[in-house]
C-alpha cells in the first residue's frame, strides 16, 4: 500500500526537523508512531531514503521496542497493567475478561477497528492496582465485573 | 524572571522566591494555600478536576485575593489519594472528590473549621488525624530524594528556587573545584540508587580521569521494574532537583551535555521535565557561561520506547544512539567509552536527586543517616498486599518490619504476611525471618535478594510463590534482548520448566535441571538482566521449597492459584440448591436439581474460571 501524499510530506518534514540531532532515528520513529499509531514498512522505507539509515537497521529498531507497531491500532487502545503490584492483585483476570468479551488477544485489534488490547508492564499506578488504561486515561482498581461496562462506555461514545 | 547571569543575581532571586514561597505557606496576611496532588495516581483519580473546581469556587466566593490553589508533586500515600492540603494549618484531606470541594471552601477556607470526615483515620486507634506529620505513614520517613515533592508546584522555577533549589549548584560553581565535588560525594558514601549500588563518587572519578574533548552525563529514568515508580514521582514532583544534580555531576567530571532517558509511559514526567529545561534555558541556568562562571551545560530529553533492558546502562546508551537497545560488552566501561564513544556517566534519577542535598548540608551531615555501608535514604514503592500502598523514603537500615507494619500499615483483610519481593525481576523474596533485618545494599544481598530500584511488593497467603516466579520469568523472557544465548535460550527453557510445574507435569528432575540451568544463566549472561534473571526462581526455591514440592510431588497448589492444580468443589451441606452456579457456568458442567438436590461440578469438563464461586451467595463453593 502506498503512502498518501500528505503522509509522505509529513514524514519528510519530521525527518528534516531532526537533521541537526546526532542519531535521530528513535525521535523520528516516536513522532511517526504518535501521529499515525503505527509505522508501516512504506514509512520505514521513506525514513531510510530521507536519513540514509539502511532499512534493515530501521526495521530492527521498530521491531525491538514495544512502543512501535507495524500494524494500525484500534481507536481505543485498552492497556491492562500486568506489573507486579497489579498482577498480585489479580489483573490477569481483568485481562482475561477483556480478551473474552472482545474476542481478541493482547496485541490484536478487533475486526471493527475499534479496540486493541495491550498487556502493559507497569504504568506506575501501583496504588490503583489493578489498573487499566484506555487511550492513556487510567481507570483505578478495575474488577473483572467492570470490564463489560468499560467496553460499553467506549461503544456508547462511538454511537453518540 | 530576569536572566540569572551572575551568582549575585541568583542569590537575590533565591531570597525573593524563598520569601514569597514562605509567605504563601505561612499564612502571612491571612493567606491560605490549597495544594493538590498532581502525581499520576491522583490525576487518575480526578485531582486535576479538583484544582479547576477549587479555583472556580475561590473566584466565585471572592477569595482569590488571599487563597491560592495549585497542584504539587506526589504525596506518596497513593492509596489514600487524591490529597488536598491546606496551609498554613497543614490540614491534610484525603480521598477528596469533586463533591467535597464546596464543603472545604465553605467550612475550612471561609469558616476556618476542619472538615472532619475527610481526615485520615488511623486504622489502629480509629482516631482522626488532621496534620500530615502526625500520620504514622509519614512519621518514620525522611525526605531527601522526595525533597519538595508535594510542596512545590513543579511547573514553576520560582517555586523550586523558593525551596532550596539551585543553592547547591551556586555553591559548587562559586566555591568548589571539580575534584572537591567528587571528594565530597565520595565522602558522603552515596551509592547508585538504580540497583547495583556502585559508589557514585567513584564512577565520577573514573570519568574525570579520562581526557577527552567531550563527555556526557546521562540520567537513567527508564524505570522498568514493574512495581517501582519512585523515579517517575521524583521527576513529576521536582524535576529541577534532578537537573541540578545532573549539572553538579557534569561539573564534577567535566561533562557539558546531559541526556535524560525517560520512559515514554510517563507522559506527565516527560512534560514537566521538558518545561523545567525550557524555563531554565530562558533564565540562563542552562546554556553557556552559567552564572558567569564559564561553566557550560545543555540538557536533552530522550524518551524510552518500552524495553526493560534499556535500564541497563550500555543498552540505554545504544538506545539514545538510535539503535536496538542491546547491551555492549564491558570493558570498555561507559566512563571510558560511552555515548557516541565519549566518556559517559550514567546515573539513576534518585541518585542525582540526592546530590544537591549532599552539597547543601555537607557529606558529614549526610552520612549520619544510614548504615555503615549504605548512607542516606532510599525510596521504596510499597505495593501489592499492603494497606498503605505508596511511595516512602526511609533511612537506610530501616527494618522490613517498620516498612511493612509501621509505615505500610500491615496486610489487608487480616491475611498473613508471606513474602516481600525487593529488586523486582532481578531480585528475590524475603520472608518472616527477615523482618528484623535492617535493610541496606549489603544485607539484602546477604539475604538472597537485592535493593534494585526499590520496588517492594508484599505478598500474602493467597499468593503462590511458584506462580510469582513464573510471572517474573515471563517478564524476563519477553524482555530478553536476544543478544546472548544464555539469556535468550536459558530464560525460555526456565519458563518452560516453571510452566510444567504449575501445570502439574513436572518431575523431581525438573527441579534439579531448573536449578542447574538457573546457575548457568546467571554465570553465562552478558548483562545484568540475564545474570539476575534466575534470582526470583532461586530465591523462591530456597525460601519456599515445600511449595515447590507440593506442586511437583503432590500436584497441589497450596495457595490455590495455579489453575491446573486447583479444583472447585461445592460443599453439599452448604449448598442451598438455588441453581445460580449452574446458570453462571459458561461450559454447563454443574448439575443438580433446583430446590431438591445439591449441585455438583463435573471436574473433567470444568475450565476453572471461578464464575460459580464468585457468584455463590452462600459461600458453598471452595477451592482445594
Amino acid at each position: 500500500m502506498a503512502l498518501r501524499s500528505e503522509a509522505k510530506k509529513d514524514i519528510v518534514a519530521i525527518c528534516a526537523s531532526h537533521k541537526e540531532e546526532p542519531s535521530p532515528l528513535m525521535i523520528i520513529l516516536e513522532e511517526i508512531q504518535r501521529k499515525y499509531g503505527y509505522i508501516p514498512i512504506e514509512a520505514q522505507e521513506l525514513v531510510s531514503e530521507e536519513t540514509g539509515i539502511p532499512l534493515a537497521e530501521i526495521y530492527g529498531v521498530v521491531t525491538f521496542y514495544n512502543f512501535f507497531s507495524l500494524t494500525p491500532k484500534g481507536k481505543y487502545v485498552v492497556g491492562v497493567c500486568l506489573g507486579t503490584a497489579c498482577y498480585v492483585k489479580n489483573s490477569q483476570a481483568v485481562l482475561d475478561e477483556f480478551e473474552k468479551l472482545l474476542g481478541i488477544k493482547p496485541g490484536q485489534t478487533s475486526d471493527d477497528g475499534l479496540f486493541t488490547i495491550e498487556a502493559l508492564r507497569c504504568i506506575g499506578a501501583c496504588a490503583l492496582a489493578p489498573a487499566v488504561s484506555i487511550n492513556g486515561k487510567v481507570y483505578p482498581m478495575v474488577q473483572p465485573g467492570q470490564v463489560a461496562g468499560l467496553i460499553a462506555e467506549c461503544r456508547a461514545k462511538e454511537e453518540a | 524572571m530576569e536572566r540569572l547571569s551572575t551568582p549575585e543575581i541568583l542569590e537575590r532571586e533565591i531570597a525573593s522566591c524563598t520569601s514569597s514561597f514562605n509567605d504563601k505557606l505561612s499564612g502571612k496576611g491571612g493567606k491560605r494555600a490549597v495544594l493538590i496532588c498532581g502525581g499520576t495516581g491522583c490525576i487518575a483519580n480526578g485531582s486535576e478536576d479538583l484544582v479547576e473546581e477549587f479555583r472556580r469556587l475561590i473566584k466565585e466566593k471572592g477569595l482569590d485575593y488571599r487563597v491560592t490553589c495549585n497542584h504539587v508533586g506526589c504525596f506518596g500515600f497513593c492509596s489514600q489519594g487524591p490529597f488536598v492540603k491546606i496551609f498554613p494549618e497543614d490540614t491534610l484531606y484525603r480521598k477528596v472528590t469533586i463533591k467535597d470541594v464546596a464543603r472545604i471552601v465553605e467550612e475550612d477556607l471561609i469558616g476556618g473549621r476542619i472538615v472532619e470526615d475527610l481526615l485520615y483515620v488511623d486504622p489502629v486507634t480509629h482516631e482522626k488525624v488532621a496534620r500530615q506529620d502526625d500520620i504514622n505513614f509519614y512519621k518514620k520517613q525522611k525526605r531527601i530524594s522526595l525533597h519538595g515533592c508535594s510542596l512545590i508546584n513543579p511547573d514553576f522555577l520560582e517555586e523550586a528556587l523558593g525551596y532550596d533549589g539551585f543553592k547547591a549548584l551556586k555553591k559548587v560553581l562559586t566555591t568548589m573545584k571539580p575534584q572537591d565535588v567528587i571528594d565530597e560525594v565520595l565522602k558522603s558514601g552515596l551509592r547508585g540508587r538504580g540497583g547495583a549500588g556502585f559508589p557514585t563518587g567513584r564512577k565520577w572519578s573514573f570519568a574525570a580521569a579520562v581526557k577527552s574533548d567531550k563527555k556526557y552525563i546521562v540520567c537513567n529514568g527508564d524505570e522498568g521494574d514493574p512495581g517501582a515508580f519512585m523515579d517517575r514521582s521524583i521527576l513529576e514532583g521536582n524535576p529541577f532537583e534532578v537537573i541540578e544534580g545532573m549539572m553538579i555531576a557534569g561539573y564534577a567530571f567535566g561533562a557539558d551535555e546531559g541526556y535524560f532517558y525517560v520512559r515514554a509511559e510517563y507522559p506527565i514526567a516527560v512534560e514537566r521535565l521538558q518545561r523545567a529545561i525550557k524555563d531554565m534555558e530562558e533564565v540562563g541556568l542552562l546554556g553557556d557561561n552559567i552564572l558567569g562562571t564559564g561553566f557550560n551545560f545543555r540538557v536533552h530529553l530522550r524518551e524510552g520506547a518500552g524495553a526493560f533492558v534499556c535500564g541497563e546502562e550500555t543498552a540505554l546508551l545504544n538506545s539514545i544512539e538510535g539503535k536496538r537497545g542491546m547491551p555492549r560488552p564491558r570493558p570498555p566501561f561507559p566512563a571510558v567509552k560511552g555515548l557516541w564513544g565519549k566518556p559517559t556517566c550514567v546515573n539513576n534519577v534518585e541518585t542525582l536527586a540526592q546530590v544537591p542535598y549532599i552539597i547543601r548540608v555537607g557529606a558529614e551531615e549526610y552520612a549520619k543517616t544510614g548504615t555503615e555501608g549504605s548512607k542516606g535514604t532510599k525510596v521504596f514503592a510499597l505495593g501489592g498486599k499492603i494497606n498503605n500502598v505508596g511511595l516512602v523514603e526511609v533511612p537506610m537500615g530501616t527494618t522490613l518490619r517498620t516498612l511493612i507494619y509501621d509505615i505500610g500499615g500491615g496486610i489487608p483483610g487480616g491475611k498473613k504476611f508471606k513474602a516481600i519481593q525487593t529488586g523486582g525481576p532481578s531480585g528475590g523474596c524475603l520472608t518472616e525471618e527477615d523482618l528484623d533485618t535492617p535493610i541496606d545494599y549489603d544485607t539484602l544481598v546477604a539475604r538472597g535478594s537485592m535493593m534494585g530500584s526499590g520496588g517492594a511488593i508484599v505478598m500474602d497467603e493467597d499468593n503462590c510463590m511458584v506462580d510469582v516466579a513464573l510471572f517474573y520469568m515471563d517478564f524476563i523472557c519477553s524482555e530478553s534482548c536476544g543478544k546472548c544465548t544464555p539469556c535468550r535460550i536459558g530464560t525460555k527453557r526456565l519458563h518452560e520448566m516453571l510452566t510444567t510445574i504449575v501445570n502439574g507435569t513436572a518431575t523431581e528432575k525438573t527441579l534439579e535441571d531448573m536449578e542447574h540451568l538457573a546457575e548457568v544463566t546467571q554465570k553465562g549472561s552478558l548483562c545484568a538482566l540475564g545474570q539476575t534473571a534466575a534470582n526470583p526462581i532461586l530465591s523462591t526455591m530456597r525460601k519456599f521449597p515445600e511449595e515447590y514440592r507440593a506442586h511437583v510431588e503432590e500436584k497441589r497448589c497450596p495457595a490455590h492459584v495455579c489453575k491446573k492444580l486447583t479444583r472447585y468443589k461445592i460443599v453439599p451441606e452448604l449448598c442451598k440448591k438455588c441453581s445460580l452456579c449452574a446458570r453462571n457456568c459458561p461450559v454447563q458442567c454443574i448439575s443438580g436439581v433446583p430446590g431438591k438436590e445439591p449441585y455438583h461440578i463435573d471436574q473433567s469438563r470444568c475450565i476453572k474460571c471461578g464464575a460459580c464461586m464468585a457468584g455463590c451467595r452462600f459461600h458453598a463453593i471452595v477451592k482445594e
